[in-house]
């Protein structure tokens, strides 16, 4: 299925998010196609993938937003595929959804104040937020409609901060941003990491996601098609495995070759 | 000085539709739940009051601390369980269950209390007093009240959604559910708040009226939910001090079609609802628009 890569150093830790031969059907489609993952304490994971690939239903299904059909998550050693997604941002898992998804009537802080109303006990508070997006705190009574994508978007970040999770699902952070505000927004990554998160991201912005993961899953039509540390994969290789093309470590059909 | 009195016993009379209209608004506007069942819901509360001030004698206007409890537990009761199921099947389905629920409603009082009609607490000078501005005006003691109490709802209201943790939560909770989940909010618990409160102000609404006029087993559909209706849409869908707004046009379109003639009060009310809804279909205070 996946050609063999290289043993990760970190492979020894035990894992903190797992996902093990998750299938998820929207009505008929079978949109994610035995799909497994391991998320280990402290790295940055990548999934990568055209539209249409399954990215973001793995997310959410991992967030609890969707039933898969057969498969499972784990969360720090327990099963929590049958755990609502409410349960499952209080145990840790904690998700930005695609386009934001802020609380349009709601200013930017009671935006935070509602992501730290059930929030675990850990380093992140409203403060910690403001101190790191500066422009939030003298904004922060305005309603996020009135701010630009960027903006929002970190809004969003803030929100799901604020909840102390452990594990961060980032759900294509790029969408619909210019490419300068896409570089500040995963300028922050780090300071985010230094607070102990893991974070499991879904990008379409392939070069974004092989600049900042230690690991990367490529996608397509459900399926995993590439799998390894950014290191270990070649450019080609990556595309062969985004496009479906022939040739590389995919295992997509014959007929799609073309100039693989 | 008669039209006067008319529009002064108006805008009193809106206080007394603001109480019905406010809790319809805020389950439609936070559950989308449509509840037809909210007059009857207002009934019930006014003949638990007759219920609990027979039985403990306590006076009237304590009886508003046993029965808003009660009513806002059977809010959160009947949002988690039947109305929530209904949500779950679709928007549609809320409302041939809160229908259900109305003649079900209706006739269990029928079948239990018979059609006679009841008033609360008919002896008190509070409900029959009054007193005059000049010698064409008569304000009664008790519609000033329920005044005040509907502009104290309202403003308890704005302040609970404004200011709570919970109030927050219900705004967040009726922009988008599934982003407030992935805050760690269970929107059904949330959902289940909402219509606590929303009981808590029709009880307030049923004992009201059951104070001005009578309660039966149909005033539930023919008075309070007509009049809530009229109200939420003259008002503005959504907006809490738009029922106050359109209950007030309600109620002074209703005096003043009485002073032309005392058979025309309904009718007038109805002809400015219908006029309202075709010149203004979002009603007079409309809600901001929201992406």
């Amino acid at each position: 299925m996946t050609e063999p890569q290289a043993s990760q150093p970190q492979e020894t830790g035990t894992p903190l998010l797992e996902v093990r031969d998750l299938v998820v059907h929207h009505g008929q489609l079978r949109a994610l196609d035995a799909i497994s993952l391991t998320v280990l304490p402290g790295e940055v994971y990548a999934i990568i993938g055209a539209n249409g690939a399954g990215k973001s239903t793995l997310l959410r299904t991992i967030a609890g937003l969707h039933r898969p059909t057969s498969g499972s998550v784990i969360f720090d050693g327990r099963d929590v595929s049958a755990v609502r997604p409410e349960r499952r941002a209080t145990q840790g898992i904690v998700m930005v959804p695609e386009g934001r998804r802020l609380f349009g009537s709601l200013s930017v802080e009671e935006n935070l104040k509602v992501g730290a109303t059930y929030a675990r006990q850990g380093p992140w508070n409203i403060e910690r937020v403001y101190e790191m997006f500066a422009w939030m705190r003298e904004r922060r009574n305005q309603l996020t409609a009135q701010l630009s994508g960027g903006e929002q978007q970190s809004v969003a970040i803030g929100r799901a901060l604020v909840s102390n999770p452990r594990v961060l699902l980032l759900d294509e952070l790029s969408l619909g941003l210019a490419p300068v505000v896409v570089q500040r927004i995963y300028g922050m990554l780090p300071q985010i990491l230094e607070t102990g998160l893991t974070v499991l991201l879904v990008e379409q912005d392939v070069s974004q996601a092989l600049r900042v993961a230690s690991r990367i899953q490529c996608l397509l039509e459900g399926r995993t098609t590439l799998e390894g540390s950014p290191a270990d994969v070649t450019a080609d290789q990556v595309e062969a495995a985004y496009f479906g093309l022939t040739g590389a470590a995919s295992a997509s059909p014959a007929d799609d070759r073309s100039e693989a | 000085m008669a039209w006067v009195n008319a529009i002064i016993q108006g805008i009193l009379t809106g206080g007394l539709y603001a109480l019905f209209a406010c809790g319809l608004s805020l389950m439609f506007g936070v559950m989308k739940v449509v509840n037809l069942a909210h007059g009857d819901l207002a009934v019930i509360a006014g003949y638990i009051a007759i219920g609990v001030i027979t039985v403990t004698h306590v006076p009237v206007l304590w009886s508003v601390v046993i029965v808003v409890p009660v009513m806002a537990v059977l809010g959160y009761v009947l949002q988690r369980t039947l109305i929530q199921s209904s949500l779950d099947r679709g928007v549609l389905t809320t409302l041939i269950v809160t229908f259900g629920l109305s003649v079900v409603i209706e006739n269990g009082l029928l079948q239990f209390f018979t059609a006679n009609s009841r008033g609360i607490g008919a002896e008190m000078t509070l409900v029959t007093g009054s007193f005059k501005i000049g010698s064409q005006i008569e304000i009664a003691y008790l519609l000033l009240l329920i005044f005040a109490v509907a502009v104290a709802v309202l403003l308890g209201l704005q302040y609970f959604l404004s200011r709570s943790k919970y109030g927050r939560l219900i705004r967040a909770v009726a922009d988008d559910k599934e982003a407030a989940q992935l805050a760690g909010a269970d929107y059904r618990h949330v959902f289940g708040i909402a219509a606590g409160v929303a009981f808590g102000t029709v009880a307030l609404g049923g004992i009201a009226f059951g104070m001005y006029s009578n309660l039966d087993p149909t005033t539930g559909t023919d008075t309070i939910l007509l009049f809530a209706f009229a109200a939420v849409v003259i008002g503005g869908l959504g907006s809490l001090w738009g029922t106050l707004l359109g209950g007030v046009v309600l109620g002074v379109a209703q005096q003043i079609g009485a002073q032309i003639n005392i058979s025309d009060e309904l009718l007038a009310g109805y002809i400015v609802f219908l006029v309202v809804l075709v010149l203004r279909p979002q009603g007079l205070i409309s809600r901001r628009a929201q992406p």
